[in-house]
């Protein structure tokens, strides 16, 4: 069977629903962290897939832009672990719930 | 000078403004220095008025001036006009030369009090209104220098207002005077609904043509004026705050509650003579009202002891003869009377208040006396006020009051004279009454007799000589004519044909003789009545007190002013008080604090339900982001 278009969007889907899950049911911080890193890989592929379906380079520029962003994000993201650990004493993210009411 | 008619209106209000704003600062001789200056400008004016309207033919004197425009919304324009007519200029001369001299009474007699300049700030102020009243040009100015009088005369009355009868009073009068404008307003409504204007020109001119005599909204619009008139001018149903005014200072009680306020009703009347004497029914009542109440009140003021409030009774019965003589037709008899009435009656009010002052504080009568020896001038001026009201000729009371009766007997036959003759009777009698009891006799009192200032004197000696000389302008054998009728007959010259082709005179041709003959009369009643007193009170003391053991109840009546004030007490006041406490307790506590409260305990319940949402938890957030997203998704997939 031809690998076509739509084998890597679905693979790019998998990978975005495992982030998706990741975030939403993992205890430890960093974890959460690298899941986000997972979604946005995926919306990567995404991009690079419809580029190279279409012909056209937007797909790629994007997805170098998207580099980008994640870098700059899981710098400040990284940062606020460290201080939540300093305080805290525990990458537990049910340990951080003061802001409620 | 007719341009400048409205001078008259500002020179008061100047006087108003510079009180309040510099009085405070300029001390007491520049208060009373302003006042009187301000209101004396009004009389100067007002007597250049008077000679620019007599150069004017008698037809057309009739001047309206428009100063500003209040309203104007689509067709519905109300200006503030003025309006300078016979009428209009009487009343102005005479308001503002009474006014003039208790302002100047005034500033002897308030001389001691802390509030002076307060005093004549109200004082300015009422003077300024009134005139309004009198020079307006249309309904809606009329009832707003209606109101405004209102409003003064409660902040005089209730002057001394530390003193809670003081205050009461002023509320009392001010809350009666309420219920009269009330049908004064609903009748001011209806005049605009079935004329589409309010200016007085425009509404008396299109009566007579619109309407047939006797219509039915035409009946009803001046049974409501009316009713305004029997609060203001204190007439049978609304006349209960009156006595109780006499709380306020004397000068006040001369000022508002005798010469100019009380007459306010008087003068509309008048003035809307056209639409009255379309509606024979509202005569009648007018007329009705009138005689009840000149007797009634009559009756009350026998005997009562309080020397203001014999006149206070004296001033409503004397207001029941002006709206009898309205409600007959004779209008100009009717302010005829009003003017010599305004002379006569502040001069006692004057003369009381100076009686007053000089005996430090005594108003009973019955712990007065002798006092004509020691206070011959308050004596003298009293004396001729005292034969103008009782009806002696030549003073002034004569011609006015003898005008109404004949008026009466030749419209409405002899019983009405009947009973106007009997209360010019009561009148001459409860006042030499008083003149006797105060004046002659031994001293029943043992305090020592302050003399009155110049201040006070010069005023009372004034309206004397009004008193004396002031009815010959209505006496037609002197100048051969009658000079305020034909002043002012072409403001009624509608009313006063149709009147007397309506009514046959009820004497046939020797009209004349007749006149005099009733004239007459009218004296020997007037003698008759000082004679009874002079029998009562001084020739032998005990026959009252022996009349009024045989008619007890009779007399505990009359004194008790026929109980009206606690009938009125229980049957208006009480239960509408009671109401007011049932709704405070149950509708305002329960259902409005109920439903304010409630509404802030409901949305601080919702408050308390929503706020579970933040949780605190970053999953949770993250959940709801989710779903949150994948419902739009869910949402523009399947639309």
């Amino acid at each position: 069977m031809p690998v076509t278009l739509s084998h890597y969007l679905a693979v790019s889907a998998m990978l975005f629903v495992i982030g998706v899950a990741g975030v939403l049911l993992r205890r430890n911080l960093l974890v959460v962290l690298m899941s986000i890193e997972l979604m946005l890989n995926a919306a990567n592929l995404a991009f690079v897939t419809f580029s190279r379906a279409m012909g056209g380079m937007d797909g790629q520029i994007i997805a170098l832009f998207v580099m980008t962003i994640a870098a700059a994000e899981v710098a400040v993201g990284l940062a606020i672990v460290l201080v939540v650990f300093r305080v805290r004493e525990s990458t537990n993210i049910d340990k951080i719930n003061l802001m409620k009411w | 000078m007719l341009e400048y008619a409205w001078l008259i209106l500002a020179f008061p209000l100047a006087g108003v403004a510079g009180n309040v704003f510099l009085g405070g600062k300029l001390g007491r001789r520049f208060v009373s220095l302003l006042s009187c200056g301000a209101v004396a400008l009004s009389f100067v004016s007002s007597v250049a008025v008077l000679s620019a309207i007599l150069a004017l033919e008698p037809a057309s004197r009739h001047f309206e001036r428009h100063i500003f425009t209040w309203f104007l919304s689509g067709s519905f324009r109300v200006e503030g006009t003025i309006l300078v007519d016979p009428l209009s200029v009487l009343m102005t001369l005479v308001v503002s030369g009474v006014a003039f001299l208790i302002h100047v009474y005034s500033t002897g007699y308030m001389a001691g009090d802390s509030g002076y300049r307060r005093y004549f700030v109200y004082l300015n102020l009422f003077t300024f209104s009134m005139l309004a009243l009198v020079l307006a040009g249309n309904f809606l100015l009329l009832y707003i220098g209606w109101e405004a009088v209102g409003l003064c005369s409660y902040l005089l009355i209730g002057f001394w207002f530390r003193k809670k009868s003081a205050a009461d009073a002023g509320r009392k009068a001010f809350i009666v005077n309420r219920i009269g404008d009330f049908g004064f307003a609903i009748g001011i409504l209806l005049i605009f609904k079935t004329f589409g204007t309010l200016d007085f020109s425009g509404v008396f001119t299109s009566a007579a043509k619109l309407f047939p005599e006797g219509a039915p909204v035409i009946t009803a619009i001046t049974l409501l004026l009316f009713m305004g008139a029997t609060g203001k001018s204190a007439q049978i149903p609304l006349y209960t705050w009156l006595p109780d005014a006499m709380e306020g200072p004397t000068p006040v009680s001369a000022l508002i509650h005798a010469a100019t306020m009380v007459t306010a009703g008087v003068y509309m009347v008048a003035r809307t003579s056209s639409l009255f004497l379309l509606s024979p029914i509202s005569m009648g009542v007018v007329a009705a009202i009138g005689i009840a109440t000149a007797i009634y009140a009559a009756s009350i003021g026998l005997v009562q002891n309080d020397i203001k409030r014999i006149l206070a009774y004296s001033t409503i019965s004397q207001l029941g003869y002006m709206f009898l003589a309205c409600g007959v037709g004779a209008f100009a008899t009717g302010i005829f009377h009003l003017m010599t009435h305004a002379f006569f009656k502040a001069l006692m009010f004057l003369v009381a208040g100076a009686v007053i002052h000089a005996l430090s504080g005594e108003q009973d009568i019955r712990h007065m006396g002798g006092l004509r020896r020691k206070l011959p001038v308050l004596y003298w001026t009293f004396m001729a006020a005292a034969l103008a009201i009782a009806g002696v000729f030549p003073f002034a009371g004569f011609f006015s009051k003898d005008e109404i009766l004949w008026e009466a007997l030749r419209f409405r036959g002899p019983v009405v004279w009947a009973l106007g003759a009997a209360g010019a009777l009561m009148t001459s009698f409860y006042i030499f009454r008083l003149v006797f009891l105060v004046f002659h006799g031994t001293p029943r009192h043992d305090k020592h007799v302050h003399a009155p200032s110049l201040s006070i004197q010069a005023p009372l000696v004034c309206l004397a000589l009004l008193s004396a000389v002031g009815g010959l302008v209505g006496a037609p054998l002197l100048f051969g004519r009658h000079l305020v009728r034909e002043f002012l007959n072409p403001v009624f010259q509608t009313s006063i044909a149709g009147q007397v082709a309506e009514h046959p005179a009820f004497i046939g041709n020797q009209t004349v003789v007749y006149e005099v003959a009733m004239a007459l009369v009218s004296l020997s009643i007037a003698g008759l009545g000082i004679v009874l007193a002079y029998r009562f009170y001084l020739a032998s003391p005990e026959v009252p007190l022996r009349m009024r053991e045989r008619f007890g109840r009779l007399y505990s009546l009359l004194v008790n002013k026929y109980y009206v004030d606690e009938m009125y007490g229980a049957v208006f006041v009480r239960p509408t008080t009671k109401l007011a406490s049932v709704l405070w307790r149950f509708f305002d506590s329960l259902v409005i604090d109920g439903a304010v409260n409630g509404s802030a305990y409901a949305v601080e319940a919702g408050g308390r339900v929503l706020r579970r949402i933040q949780t605190g938890a970053l999953q949770s957030y993250a959940l709801s982001m989710a779903l949150g997203a994948v419902a739009i998704l869910a949402f523009w997939l399947l639309r």
